[in-house]
Order: C-alpha cells, then sequence, then structure tokens
C-alpha cells in the first residue's frame, strides 16, 4: 500500500519534470515563431516538419561548443550559477496541483507532486532563490559589465518581490489559505450559478496586474530584462558564458515562464477548472482530465502573452523601472491589501 | 532664437493625462498592433521550394543553344566574348571532323567554353552579339551559390542546352 502509493508519487513527479522541462524546450521554439509571426516573416521552419526538431537542433549545437571559464574567473562559483539558476527553475513546479483528483480503484489520486500546506510560501522562496544563479554567475564571471547585470538582477527581483508579496496577501484575505490545492479547488464553486468560475480574477483584478507585472520582472522578460540589456551591457550577467552554461540560462528563463503562468493560471485564473465543469453530467475522471487540459491550455496561453509581450514593448529604462516599482506598485498593491480587507469587513457585516 | 523660416511650430510640454501616465492603454495599443500583425500574410517567400515570379525579360544563367536537328550552333567567332564587359567568356576554337556533322553545325566549333560566373554581370551583351542566336540568358534559372570557387567556372557541360529526346 505504502509502496503503491510511493509509485504513484514518483511517477506524478517525473511526469512534471518531464512535461516541465519539454515546455521550456518548446517554448524557445514558439518565441522564435511568435517573434516572427509578429514581425510578417515565417520563422524557423528547415529543421523537420515546421522546424519542430529546431530545438534539439539548437541543444546539439549549445553542448558541442567550448565550455569556456575566463582566466581569472572563480571557477567553482562559474558553473555553480547557471546550476542554480536551472535548479530553482525546476524546483518550484512541484507544488503546482495540475488536476483535480483521479479515482482508480476506489481510491483518489491527487495529480500534485507534493502537497504543502504553505505552497505559495514554497513557490515564493524558490523564487527568490533564482535570483542566486544570476548574481553568483554575473559575480564569479570577474568582468564588470556581467557584475552591473548581477547587481541589477538582484536589485530589480528585491523591489519587484515586495509589490508581488503585497499583491498575494491581498489573495490571501480572500482564499483564507496558503495551500496551492485550496485555493485551486476553492475556485471551481459556483458563481452565479455556473459552476467552476469562482476565479480569483473577479475578486482581485487589481492585484492580478500587480502580480503580472512583478511575473515579467521576477522572470527577466521584456520589458524589465536589464539584467541582460545588450545595449549597456553587452550580455548583462551572461556575458562570460559560452556552450551549455549559457544554455542553461536561456533555459531557466523558459522554465520560469512556465512556472510563472502556472502559478498565475492556479491563483487567478480558476486552475483546473472550467465554467460548466459540474453541470455538464460528465464522468469525475474525464472532467479531472478535461480540467488538466484546460489548465495546460491556461499555462500557454500565459506563456504566449509573456511573448507577446516581449515583441511588442521596448524596455525599460532603469530609472523608470525603479519608479515604477516602488513609487507605482507598491503603494497601488498596499492599497489593495486594505481595500480588499475593508471589503471583507463590510461583507461579514453586512451578511 | 529666432527660426529662420518662421514656420517652426511652437511645442509645449504638456504634463502626461491619467491614462497616459497609467502606460495600460498604450500598451494595449501596442499589442492590439503586434496581433494583427501575428495573423497578416507574410512576406517571406520559402526559397528552395517556392521561387519569386521573374519577369519575362529576367537575364538569368545562360545557355548555349542548339539548332532544330540537335546541331550545336556556337561557331566560336568569339564575339561574344569581344562584346563581354566583365570578361568573363573564355573559349577554345576548334575544327569539325568528317563524321561530326551531326554534332556542330558549321566546319567551326567551340572545344571548350567557359563562363565564369563569378564576372559574369548578366548584362545579356553577348546576347546581343551572337550572329548564330547561340548563347541566350534565361529567364528561369539563377547561377546558384556554392562552395567553390572553381565551381562557378561553368563549362560546355552546364551550358549547352541537353540533347532533343527524339534525336538520341
Amino acid at each position: 500500500m505504502e509502496l503503491s502509493l510511493l509509485l504513484i508519487k514518483a511517477l506524478i513527479i517525473l511526469a512534471v519534470f518531464g512535461v516541465t522541462l519539454l515546455i521550456a524546450t518548446y517554448s524557445t521554439y514558439a518565441e522564435r515563431k511568435v517573434a516572427a509571426f509578429i514581425q510578417d516573416r515565417v520563422g524557423p521552419n528547415r529543421a523537420g516538419p515546421f522546424g519542430l526538431a529546431q530545438p534539439l537542433a539548437d541543444a546539439v549545437k549549445l553542448f558541442f561548443k567550448e565550455e569556456f571559464v575566463p582566466a581569472n574567473a572563480n571557477k567553482f562559483l562559474f558553473i555553480a550559477g547557471p546550476s542554480l539558476a536551472m535548479l530553482t527553475a525546476c524546483m518550484s513546479s512541484a507544488v503546482i496541483p495540475f488536476g483535480g483528483t483521479l479515482i482508480i480503484g476506489g481510491e483518489a489520486i491527487h495529480l500534485q507532486a507534493i502537497e504543502v500546506n504553505i505552497g505559495i510560501l514554497y513557490v515564493f522562496g524558490i523564487v527568490a532563490l533564482g535570483v542566486y544563479g544570476i548574481m553568483i554567475g554575473g559575480w564569479a564571471s570577474n568582468n564588470k559589465f556581467s557584475l552591473l547585470g548581477a547587481i541589477r538582477a538582484a536589485s530589480q527581483n528585491i523591489s519587484y518581490e515586495l509589490a508581488m508579496g503585497m499583491s498575494i496577501i491581498a489573495l490571501l484575505l480572500v482564499t483564507g489559505t496558503l495551500s496551492m490545492r485550496d485555493i485551486a479547488a476553492q475556485q471551481g464553486q459556483e458563481l452565479f450559478g455556473i459552476s467552476g468560475l469562482n476565479w480569483n480574477i473577479f475578486y482581485q483584478p487589481l492585484g492580478f496586474l500587480i502580480f503580472i507585472v512583478c511575473a515579467f520582472a521576477e522572470t527577466n522578460r521584456v520589458p524589465f530584462d536589464l539584467p541582460e540589456c545588450e545595449t549597456e551591457l553587452i550580455g548583462g550577467y551572461h556575458t562570460e558564458y559560452s556552450s551549455m552554461g549559457m544554455g542553461l540560462y536561456l533555459f531557466a528563463e523558459y522554465v520560469n515562464i512556465f512556472v510563472a503562468s502556472a502559478v498565475m493560471a492556479t491563483l487567478y485564473f480558476g486552475g483546473y477548472n472550467f465554467p460548466f465543469m459540474n453541470q455538464l453530467g460528465l464522468p469525475h475522471n474525464v472532467v479531472t482530465i478535461l480540467g488538466t487540459l484546460v489548465l495546460f491550455g491556461k499555462i500557454f496561453f500565459f506563456i504566449f502573452f509573456f511573448m507577446w509581450v516581449r515583441w511588442t514593448l521596448p524596455r525599460f529604462r532603469y530609472d523608470q523601472l525603479m519608479n515604477l516599482g516602488w513609487k507605482i506598485l507598491i503603494p497601488l498593491s498596499i492599497a489593495n491589501v486594505i481595500i480588499t480587507g475593508g471589503a471583507i469587513l463590510l461583507k461579514q457585516e453586512l451578511f | 532664437m529666432q527660426s529662420l523660416s518662421n514656420r517652426a511650430k511652437k511645442l509645449e510640454k504638456k504634463p502626461m493625462t491619467m491614462s497616459e501616465r497609467m502606460y495600460l492603454p498604450a500598451i494595449f495599443q501596442g499589442l492590439s498592433i503586434t496581433m494583427r500583425h501575428f495573423f497578416k500574410k507574410k512576406a517571406t517567400i520559402k526559397y528552395p521550394e517556392e521561387t519569386r515570379p521573374m519577369s519575362a525579360v529576367w537575364r538569368g544563367l545562360h545557355v548555349l543553344k542548339r539548332d532544330e536537328k540537335g546541331r550545336e550552333r556556337c561557331t566560336a567567332c568569339g564575339l561574344c566574348a569581344v562584346a563581354c564587359p566583365a570578361e568573363a567568356i573564355t573559349m577554345v576554337a576548334g575544327e569539325r571532323k568528317r563524321g561530326e556533322e551531326h554534332l556542330y553545325r558549321e566546319e567551326k566549333y567551340a572545344v571548350s567554353y567557359e563562363i565564369n560566373m563569378l564576372r559574369c554581370i548578366f548584362c545579356g551583351l553577348c546576347e546581343e552579339a551572337c550572329p548564330k542566336a547561340a548563347i541566350f540568358l534565361q529567364n528561369d534559372k539563377l547561377a546558384p551559390a556554392r562552395y567553390e570557387r572553381d565551381e562557378f567556372i561553368y563549362g560546355k557541360d552546364r551550358l549547352v542546352e541537353p540533347m532533343p529526346i527524339q534525336n538520341q
């Protein structure tokens, strides 16, 4: 009994890990395709049908490049940087519920790798750790441009984590729990008689706006990709990296995008719930599988949104970035917390 | 400063309105523009599979024509080589032997005929100079890219029109 449970958990963890890496791999392809389509081109189409083997070709190319370590770099830290970035990126998808329960042989199996009752805190901790990969890598390169990029990444992440945490606090006031599984399950309740539409976006639109802006900053994506600003810093923190060290940094960015999309879909857009999920009269397992597909649909939409914004907006200037973070987003998020708290009190008094 | 033309427009720097300072309307405008481009027809021509339609008077790769009986028209008179402003054409003339009447139309023919496609500017003066209507620039073929320089020197094997099938 214990062994079968362990086996199932191991399978789910393996599946989540595999899916994370697969989606990150094909995000590189999707990014190039989206970029091309937005710029009226067709994008990679030589490797395999529609260029689908392009990520493989890129990986092979990166593996065969020389792994170069600068003479005055700290070798241990230089290698630890990208490894840490990749490790932390892969860890955070563990607590995301990718579906409800599958009932097999009278046993309810949760489609989630690990259930911790502080799921959001776990994600936050890991994401905050992610900046160390960039910082250590940039610092160990012994290059002033890398160091500047690393410092930018660190200060940017600190600034935006505050606003992000505040927007999450407002969300927690609404949900009353830190567990990702419970938050996802709560959003499956009825709203206006439609089951599976009790999404947090309807209670926290401003919180979501703040969260998505901070998610862009946390994943170092355009318009907040100051740490790797080519015009000012050559390549930023990965200037000195070649081969798979560079590959890991780029790959970690896409894993982070996947995780950020999954967290946004779970926290604000109903997770695996979809409208009319309980009114269709389908068997429980079918609804669960449909829900997982819907969740991935939402995740893909957010990944697409990340790319869409990247090929639309120019980069912020660094002082604009700091102004936006400290003078606009943090006051807004505090106001959001106060308004949410007031609304909850009012609701308790009146109803 | 006094403006010279008196047409310079006076601009006042207005403070940004609330909606401008929120950035969001402008961001959504930008996103809608990029989305429109996403579904637009693509400008790319996927070259080896598709080719751009060429004009009827396009001057592309040369061909050495045969006459209606399948004999080479070129008599190695050298007028094309003289006319060529890029000096891309070289040839060696030879005398037709007995028994070769079905191969060459006149008594003199080109033993070797080479065009250096790296020198050629595809001006078409060789075509104009030719008294025997032997050399033409095709309007449906290009001299493709290659890896080695000597592959660009096209000899008779690549220039002469292949034999019509019924004469073989």
